[in-house]
């Protein structure tokens, strides 16, 4: 046992926050009450006149080349209105490695095919689109598909695909050219030779983890129409309505005649991130000239779309008997599926993020995306960085055993401080609560339930940085509109798509705190790339950090002309004059104060300006040094930790979760209540990532494609998550807020893994940890 | 018989205090029949029974309505979410839901609140467990379920039982 049996908080640094009307306040989200009586929305639930419906005809071999497809029986079935295949299309392809909203420059062979004409590289590439009267008719369609496959050797490991002699790199075709590298990245930083050489111990050790499912409970899916300016309408669940530009480029029509409308997103964790049903939309659409719904089946959304990528991480540490990290050096590689997609940015967090929350002066980083024929992979809640911290945090407490000592003091001595450089050398800027959030975590645990006879109870720590925001190289922006009505309610528009976060509520809170509107008195209007502002994307957890600061601006400036014309009348000076509870008053003297409409009217009787639209950006920077990995990539990082409880049945090998706490630093709280649930289901994820999660493909097939065998928790599985909210103030986000979407997943997986090694005596070094795994290790253990 | 070449046979839905009539094949299910005649606060989310989101009761009683072929509610009174309450005038669950911080993208709380209805209904003050058990077959990804259970039990109490 290395865990101690109590732990005492550690003090946190005096912090002193503004009390604020609004922001920091739990207040029923501006989305809820719609969600909770089903008035709200989703795209998959538009019908319109004279729709069409239709469905994606799939490739069912994972390597094959195609030999025949005739679709004329499909074409000929009475109620079918288009069969459309690779040959009815412009050409240009999808672009799947750009992130949406970015100048970047294209990777040249990054681009998938739309529909695939000669070849396929994953069971349920898609092929052919039918539109059809009704759902019943599209199905029957898709039967009457004639389609002739010859197999083509595939490749279904990562390891195996890099491989000189490996099938897809000599006789068979190559899933990516020229060698199935999707992408690299290296850090070279100290002298890792002489770190290994000072150490007193070197620590070893390789984790895997599985392809994951992001299961939201949304299908993807949406509506299509052309309106009467000819420009395709496509109504559609999406993190990111920018993509209506690669939409426009592989429909083959100019940018202004694709515009995408959102709505509610039932779940996205990365998963709505790509393109996913919009192009097949658009073409269906624009070729009946009909409105076009088309909405995926749970299988079918299990294998269309990307999944969590797997990897096998191998750390080799150096260490002095202190604790403290003379060298490091990290290999990773990572199973990039049949198409780029993003795994070269997720690859990318993963390498930085390789090393977590410590400072390692010397430092090797190694790593590498192959191409097979597997599901795509692509962004999910976290974005290569829980791969990592299931790595590096089972490395810390793999060091901790090794060397007798407590895991929470081999990471304090460890942990980077503000102002040190992280792996890239980038400086920590903002407050890194580490020993904070952990020493929150355990002491948050209470006391150590007890074991009985085959019954073992573990504790496990985890601390993680993860950063919020994109990578700055993409020069990220954000643009937001903040108005006050003559009758003093306020309306912000914003392209912020919401998928379920509270990413419009914030912005709401953030306008009314600035603009004394009571929060019901705020409407957002989001998601549209035609008429509201483009905010970009809604992943990276950058919503809050982006979006927030343009609503920040904009919200800002209208008060500025409202307290200034306020001024005059009150013959006051600004400093002594606040909005509140739809008034202006003077702060020293509130008796003295004016409706809102009253004063909206006065200024709109001059010709004011009562509207506002901001533009913010990220900070800019150039690309990383691409032979030593040195550079800055992220705006900032939130820090934080988790601790668990788990009883460990050796008999059955099952594992169940007693406790749980999480500690993260947010900066600041908008929502706290938001903010809870962010962390929960965050939790929630991670835990079932540890424990339960597994998309198996075998030989390239998808083996889970349904909840019944793809589990994902229920709430039955795990006790609730004590969420512990510390607030730093340092964040770069508005109000000092950092960014919780993504970081509240990373820590749990991991603490899950330590907290079962420290209950066995033996550590499990794959996720998920299954009751086989558990016996199988004992069983060795034994041998 | 192929698909498509099935009789429809006319049915009657009584939905949140509406009567439909409708012709419908016998393999349609009631969430299909549902989600046609526009009540789309019943979600589809697995159309296998997985996953709860098309939960709706059924003579009271909490059924998953892709289970169910639209012939079997012939005449049966069906109550969706919206059914319960309005924007304006929410039913006590939707208002603990929306209170609470339950409900986050929301594509899981219609089902989720029906399920807790049922449960309500028939034990006015369940235990934490209790409450775990009824909504065990409604799938939620963004919430980890604590705030879920907290509405429920915010409800109960509002609605005169709770613990």
């Amino acid at each position: 046992m290395t865990y101690q049996e109590n732990y005492e908080p550690k003090p946190l640094p005096e912090v002193e926050l503004p009390e604020l009307r609004q922001v920091g306040k739990p207040l029923r989200r501006i989305d809820a009450l719609g969600k909770t009586t089903g008035t709200t929305v989703y795209a998959g639930d538009y019908t319109m006149p004279n729709m069409l419906h239709g469905k994606v005809f799939r490739s069912s071999e994972p390597s094959a080349r195609i030999t025949r497809l005739d679709v004329s029986r499909a074409e000929a079935l009475d109620g079918v209105a288009c069969v459309l295949t690779a040959d009815d299309l412009p050409g240009a392809g999808l672009a799947t490695d750009m992130p949406g909203q970015t100048g970047t420059e294209e990777r040249k062979g990054t681009r998938a095919p739309v529909l695939a004409s000669d070849r396929v590289r994953f069971y349920g590439e898609p092929i052919a689109l039918v539109a059809a009267e009704t759902e019943e008719l599209a199905q029957q369609a898709l039967d009457l598909i004639e389609i002739e496959y010859e197999p083509l050797p595939g490749v279904f490991d990562p390891v195996e695909a890099l491989k000189p002699d490996a099938p897809g790199s000599t006789q068979s075709p190559i899933v990516y050219e020229p060698d199935n590298v999707v992408s690299r990245w290296k850090i070279r930083k100290g002298d890792v030779g002489a770190g290994f050489a000072f150490a007193d111990e070197i620590v070893e050790s390789t984790f895997r983890v599985p392809f994951v499912e992001h299961a939201y409970l949304e299908p993807e899916g949406g509506v299509s129409w052309v309106d009467e300016q000819g420009v395709i309408n496509i109504r559609v669940s999406t993190q990111v309505v920018e993509h209506f530009r690669k939409v426009a480029d592989a429909v083959g029509v100019p940018q202004n005649k694709i515009r995408t409308r959102g709505a509610m997103v039932g779940g996205g964790f990365g998963g709505k991130e790509d393109i996913t049903v919009e192009i097949f939309l658009a073409l269906m659409a624009k070729e009946t000239r009909r409105p076009v719904r088309l909405v995926y089946t749970r299988e079918e959304s299990f294998i269309a779309q990307s999944k969590r990528h797997p990897f096998i991480i191998t750390h080799r540490t150096g260490v002095k008997k202190s604790g403290r990290i003379t060298a490091a050096e990290i290999e990773m590689t990572a199973d990039a599926g049949a198409y780029p997609y993003l795994s070269r940015y997720v690859l990318l967090y993963a390498t930085i993020m390789s090393t977590g929350p410590y400072r390692i002066d010397n430092l090797r980083v190694d790593s590498v995306a192959a191409a097979t024929n597997q599901p795509f992979t692509s962004a999910m809640r976290g974005f290569g960085g829980p791969q990592a911290a299931v790595a590096y945090e089972q490395q810390m407490d793999a060091i901790a055993e090794r060397l007798g000592l407590d895991p929470l003091e081999v990471r304090r001595v460890n942990y980077v401080e503000t102002g040190d450089p992280n792996a890239t050398g980038q400086r920590i800027d903002s407050a890194a609560w580490l020993e904070e959030t952990a020493s929150h975590a355990l002491a948050g645990l209470g006391e150590k339930e007890q074991g009985e006879g085959p019954i073992k109870i573990g504790r496990g720590l985890a601390s993680y940085f993860q950063s919020y925001g994109r990578i700055t190289w993409f020069h990220d922006t954000a643009q937001a509109w903040v108005g006050v009505e003559m009758d003093g309610a306020v309306v912000v528009r914003c392209g912020v798509p919401d998928h379920g976060g509270g990413q419009i509520n914030s912005l709401a809170q953030i306008a009314g705190e600035l603009l004394g509107a009571p929060l019901d008195e705020v409407t957002v209007y989001s998601t549209d790339s035609a008429v509201t502002p483009l905010a970009g994307t809604t992943t990276a957890t950058r919503q809050l950090y982006m979006s927030g600061s343009a609503v920040h601006k904009a919200a800002s400036a209208v008060r500025e002309v409202l307290l200034e014309r306020a001024s005059k009348h009150f013959e006051e000076p600004v400093e002594n004059l606040d909005l509140a509870d739809g008034h202006v008053f003077v702060r020293s003297d509130p008796e003295k104060a004016m409706a809102l409409d009253e004063l909206v009217a006065r200024c709109a009787s001059e010709g004011l300006p009562l509207s506002n639209l901001a533009l913010f950006t990220a900070p800019f920077t150039e690309e990383l040094d691409p032979e030593t990995g040195q550079g800055d990539v992220f705006p900032d990082f939130t820090f934080g930790a988790q601790a668990v409880e788990v009883a460990v049945d050796t008999e059955t090998g099952e594992v169940t979760v007693l406790k749980s706490v999480a500690a993260h630093d947010v900066g600041r709280a908008i929502n706290p209540a938001a903010v809870q649930g962010q962390i929960q289901g965050g939790s929630a994820q991670g835990l079932g990532y540890a424990l339960m999660e597994e998309f198996v493909v075998e030989e390239g097939v998808a083996a889970t494609p349904s909840f019944s065998e793809y589990l994902i928790p229920t709430a039955v599985d795990f006790p609730d998550t004590e969420a512990i909210i510390l607030e730093s103030g340092t964040g770069v986000g508005p109000f000092g807020a950092k960014g919780i979407g993504e970081p509240a997943l990373t820590p749990a997986a991991p603490a899950v893994a330590n907290a079962v090694a420290d209950a066995l005596g033996v550590r499990i070094t794959e996720l998920p940890i299954t009751p086989q795994r558990v016996l199988e290790a004992l069983e060795a253990a034994r041998d | 018989m192929e698909r498509g070449q099935m009789k429809s046979k006319l049915i009657t839905l009584h939905i949140n205090g509406r009567t439909h009539e409708v012709a419908l094949k016998p393999n349609a299910t009631l969430l299909q029949a549902l989600r046609d005649l526009g009540y789309t606060d019943v979600k589809s989310g697995c159309e296998k029974g997985d996953c709860g989101a098309c939960a709706v009761l059924l003579n009271g009683e909490a059924v998953n309505s892709c289970l169910v072929l639209a012939w079997q509610a012939d005449g049966a009174e069906i109550v969706t979410d919206a059914g319960l309450g309005t924007l304006d005038d929410p039913h006590p669950l939707q208002q603990a839901f929306a209170d609470a911080g339950a409900a986050q993208c929301g594509y899981c709380t219609p089902g989720m609140i029906i399920s807790a209805k049922a449960l309500l209904d028939r034990n006015p003050s369940p235990t934490e467990d209790e409450i775990r058990e009824a909504i065990s077959g409604n799938l939620c990804r963004c919430t980890g379920y604590s705030q879920i259970i907290e509405a429920v039990q915010l409800a109960a109490e509002r609605m005169g039982g709770g613990r």
